[in-house]
């Protein structure tokens, strides 16, 4: 139907994307078995791109909580709020939430995403001003469509030029919001905090930053980012989502300044959807009251991510900046980095496929996430498999061909495996380097 | 400002016109045309990503910050120049 027409592009791209393999919009999980299992087109396959960083998504005391929620209260609010009114888990979900990061208010939302779209489509209005990371996630984005404010993107985590902007913006009235994360979801590479908020105050402006990534993550409680850079005191709003490390689903803005409550009666995406269903709720509070004693769960997590991109780094690959549980394998090709990846559904591990312009600089990535449940011959196997296919693919250099390109030492079945022979010297040269 | 700008018709020699020109290059296919009519976001080989590249680099050039409802107006070098003096007359 020509209304479909529009989609043309993207629609060739996804028949490509089947042409060749598996598609990662259309994969279908025979049986989740554990956090870090599942079986995939009758393969049991590992799982390492799911952001379940600290693997609670069968926590037996979460599971517990939400049945026990689901007899008592039912399966669904059927209603928001606003027009439903709330039920207890909500509002003691959101007193937790504030003492748990030590601020004074917190309101839920239905997921991340509505988060986003709820906080900061609502707090900077017609005469506002948002300035934005270009390397924003998809929600910040949106959420900027939502508001009626001016939007500036500045590069990413750049504070110089975030200061440029706001100094060009020195003698306009209106707020300022700029709008970072503390993770990033692509490359895994974390925002300058400290610099921004230095650039934050010397302007006046407003900081929020959505914490998706690190709530759990980062921080000697779990609190993310700013709890990590001793920073929590100097940040307006936090938003947060529970479908990463709280294993369930939601989200939430936090703050400080005093009067959040009138976000609620102003901010659309939490008037108009349905309210988190209490077993979710119970879930939610359940996992977030694990978090600041999950110490050891962040210590396997670290360790983990650290055994990953060090394998990966040793054997050649291109990976984002610095050491996270988000580990991408950048590429440039697009038939290598597909190929890559249905090589590695093939033989049993499940990553992300990140293609642009979702992705920063135009990469093709290879996106895994990392969880603590994983174990470490789990991510032995994982580079093992990346290892072996991505020389296949001659995506990571050998000693015979080094200088080489990488098309070169694509040329000629004999030559590679040659390559491949000596290729463990390069493994431990590089180690060493 | 809006005394620099070339009158009509002399679009090739004016100031602002010339420094897009100059950011555009790094960011366009080698061979692409570049004139006051070319479509930015069709003509060029550029995608979304490479047109936020440019769009930051002529920032820094300009010296101004071209926000991002100023960008989704623009279509043709032309319609970005006028973006730029109108933004220089701080409308
Ligand atoms: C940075 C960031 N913010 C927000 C979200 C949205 O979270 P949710 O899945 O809860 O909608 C995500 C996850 O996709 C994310 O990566």
């Amino acid at each position: 139907m020509a209304i479909f027409d529009k989609f043309k592009a993207l629609n060739d791209v996804h028949e490509q994307l089947k042409s060749v393999g598996q598609s990662p919009s259309s994969l279908l999980f025979d049986e989740i078995i554990s956090p870090t299992e599942a079986v995939l087109n009758g393969r049991r396959t590992i799982l390492l791109g799911t952001n379940n960083y600290l693997g609670l998504t069968f926590d037996d005391a979460s599971i517990e909580k939400g049945i026990e929620a689901l007899r008592g209260q039912g399966t669904g609010t059927t209603g928001s709020r606003i027009a439903n009114g709330s039920y207890d888990g909500h509002k003691e979900l959101e007193r937790e939430l504030a003492e748990f990061y030590g601020m004074k208010d917190a309101i839920l939302y239905s997921t991340g995403y509505m988060a986003n779209l709820g906080a900061i489509g609502t707090l900077a209005g017609r005469d506002d001003y948002l300035l934005i990371d270009a390397d924003s996630h998809a929600s910040i984005h949106d959420a900027c469509k939502l508001s009626d404010a001016q939007v500036i993107r500045f590069r990413h985590n750049d504070p110089v030029n975030l200061a440029k902007k706001l100094e060009r913006l020195a003698d306009k009235p209106g707020e300022k919001l700029i709008v970072i994360e503390s993770i990033y979801s692509m490359l895994g590479d974390t925002s300058p905090l400290k610099e921004m908020i230095a650039v934050k105050n010397k302007y006046g402006a407003s900081l929020l930053i959505d914490e998706a990534h690190s709530l759990g993550v980062m921080g000697a409680n779990g609190r993310g980012l700013c709890e990590l850079a001793g920073v929590e005191d100097e940040i307006e709003f936090v938003t947060g989502t529970f479908s990463k490390s709280i294993g369930t689903i939601g989200g939430f803005l936090i703050s400080n300044v005093p009067g959040l409550d009138i976000v609620r009666l102003a901010s659309r995406p939490y008037m108009f959807t349905a309210s988190l269903p209490p077993s979710v709720v119970a879930t939610a509070r359940q996992a977030l009251s694990r978090v600041p004693g999950a110490t050891e769960l962040r210590t396997k997590l670290w360790d983990n991510a650290t055994q990953l991109y060090a394998g990966l780094k040793n054997a050649g690959f291109d990976l984002g900046p610095q050491v996270s549980p988000i580990v991408a394998i950048r590429m440039q090709n697009p038939q290598k980095a597909v190929a890559l990846w249905n090589g590695l559904l093939e033989a049993g591990l499940y990553t992300n496929l990140a293609l642009p312009p979702a992705t920063p600089s135009g990469w093709f990535l290879l996106r895994s996430s990392i969880s603590a449940a994983h174990s470490s011959q789990q991510i032995a196997l994982a580079v093992e498999l990346c290892t072996r296919i991505g020389r296949e693919l001659g995506l990571i250099p050998c000693p015979l061909t080094q200088g080489a390109s990488v098309e070169m030492m694509n040329v000629g079945t004999r030559r590679k495996e040659a390559s491949e022979d000596t290729s463990i010297d390069k493994d431990e040269a590089m180690a060493q380097a | 400002m809006a005394d620099k700008r070339s009158s009509a018709g002399n679009m090739l020699e004016d100031p602002v016109y010339l420094e897009i020109v100059q950011q555009l290059r790094p960011h366009a296919q080698a061979t692409a045309n570049i004139s006051p009519d070319t479509i930015i976001l069709t003509d060029l080989g550029m995608d979304s990503l490479a047109i936020m590249d440019f769009v930051f680099d002529l920032e820094d050039a300009l010296d101004l910050t071209i926000p991002e409802h100023r960008i989704s107006e623009v279509k043709s070098i032309s319609d970005l120049v006028d973006a730029v003096y109108k933004l220089q007359e701080g409308a």
